[in-house]
C-alpha cells in the first residue's frame, strides 16, 4: 500500500464496485464481474460495508495480478482501489 | 490461473455453503473450480420439485432413503443447534438481515461463474437418487474422475 488517503481522494475512478451492505464472497464476486469493464492501466474502486474486504480485495488483487493502491473509512463504507495491470 | 476441487460429502446447509462460498470466491480468482458432490451432499444439487420420473427402478429401501432426504439446499438442516429445523429458519432469518447470499444464490452463481459440479453415481444408487431429481447443468462421475481433477489442482478440501 504505496498511496496516502489524500492521493486515493484525488482518484477520480472510472470505474465504482458498491458492493456495500453485501457480506463475504460478494464483493469479490462484483469486483470479479466488473472488472471486465475496466482498461488496463485504469484504476477501479470498491466500495465495501463487510470489514473482511480490507483483507480480501488486497489478496484478490495479488491473485488476479493487479495493483492494490490502498483503502479508506469514510462514513461507514470502505473505499478500495487498485490499478488493472492486465 | 490454478485449479481447486472441493468433495462436498456433507448435507448440512452450514457446510454446503462454506463449501459453495469457498468454491465461488476461487473461481472470482480465476481458478479452475471442481466440486464432487457425494452421500450426504447430493441433497444439495437435489431440485425441490420433480417433474420427470425417475428413469430407473428404485428399490424400497432406495425410495426409502430418497423420500427421508432434503429435497434441495434450502431444506438442509445446519449442523448445530437445527432443533428439527428451526435453528436453521433461525439462522435463514439473520443471514437474511446480514445480506449473506443463500445456498440457492451460491449455486447459481458457481454456475455462472463456470464452476464444474460433478454427482457420484454411486452413492446417488446407494440413496436412491435419480438424475431426473438433480438440478440441470451438473456431471455423473466417480472416483476417478474425482481424483483425475485433484491430480492437477494445488487445493482439494472435503466437506
Amino acid at each position: 500500500m504505496s498511496a496516502t488517503v489524500e492521493e486515493l481522494k484525488s482518484i477520480a475512478s472510472p470505474v465504482v464496485v458498491d458492493a456495500r451492505g453485501v457480506s463475504c464472497p460478494g464483493p469479490i464476486l462484483a469486483a470479479k464481474k466488473q472488472i471486465g469493464g475496466v482498461g488496463v492501466g485504469n484504476v477501479m474502486e470498491v466500495l465495501a460495508t463487510d470489514s473482511g474486504t480490507l483483507k480480501d480485495i488486497p489478496a484478490w488483487c495479488k491473485k488476479m495480478g493487479h495493483d492494490f493502491l490502498g483503502s479508506f473509512d469514510e462514513a461507514g463504507s470502505i473505499h478500495l482501489f487498485l490499478r488493472k495491470a492486465k | 490461473m490454478s485449479k481447486k476441487t472441493l468433495i462436498v460429502f456433507s448435507g448440512e446447509y452450514d457446510r454446503v455453503m462454506a463449501a459453495f462460498i469457498i468454491a465461488n470466491g476461487a473461481a472470482a480468482m480465476d481458478d479452475e473450480v471442481v466440486m464432487f458432490f457425494t452421500f450426504w451432499g447430493l441433497s444439495a444439487l437435489r431440485k425441490e420439485n420433480v417433474t420427470e420420473p425417475p428413469s430407473k427402478k428404485k428399490s424400497f429401501l432406495q425410495k426409502a432413503f430418497g423420500s427421508m432426504l432434503p429435497k434441495g439446499p434450502e431444506k438442509l438442516g445446519i449442523s448445530k443447534f437445527n432443533f428439527g429445523g428451526a435453528g436453521q429458519s433461525m439462522m435463514k432469518k439473520v443471514m437474511k438481515a446480514e445480506n449473506v447470499m443463500t445456498v440457492s444464490e451460491l449455486i447459481d452463481t458457481a454456475k455462472e461463474q463456470g464452476i464444474k459440479m460433478i454427482a457420484c453415481t454411486m452413492s446417488m444408487d446407494v440413496l436412491g437418487i435419480s438424475k431426473e431429481e438433480l438440478i440441470d447443468g451438473i456431471e455423473y462421475a466417480g472416483v476417478a474422475t474425482y481424483l483425475g481433477e485433484a491430480e492437477d489442482a494445488n487445493v482439494n478440501l472435503f466437506v
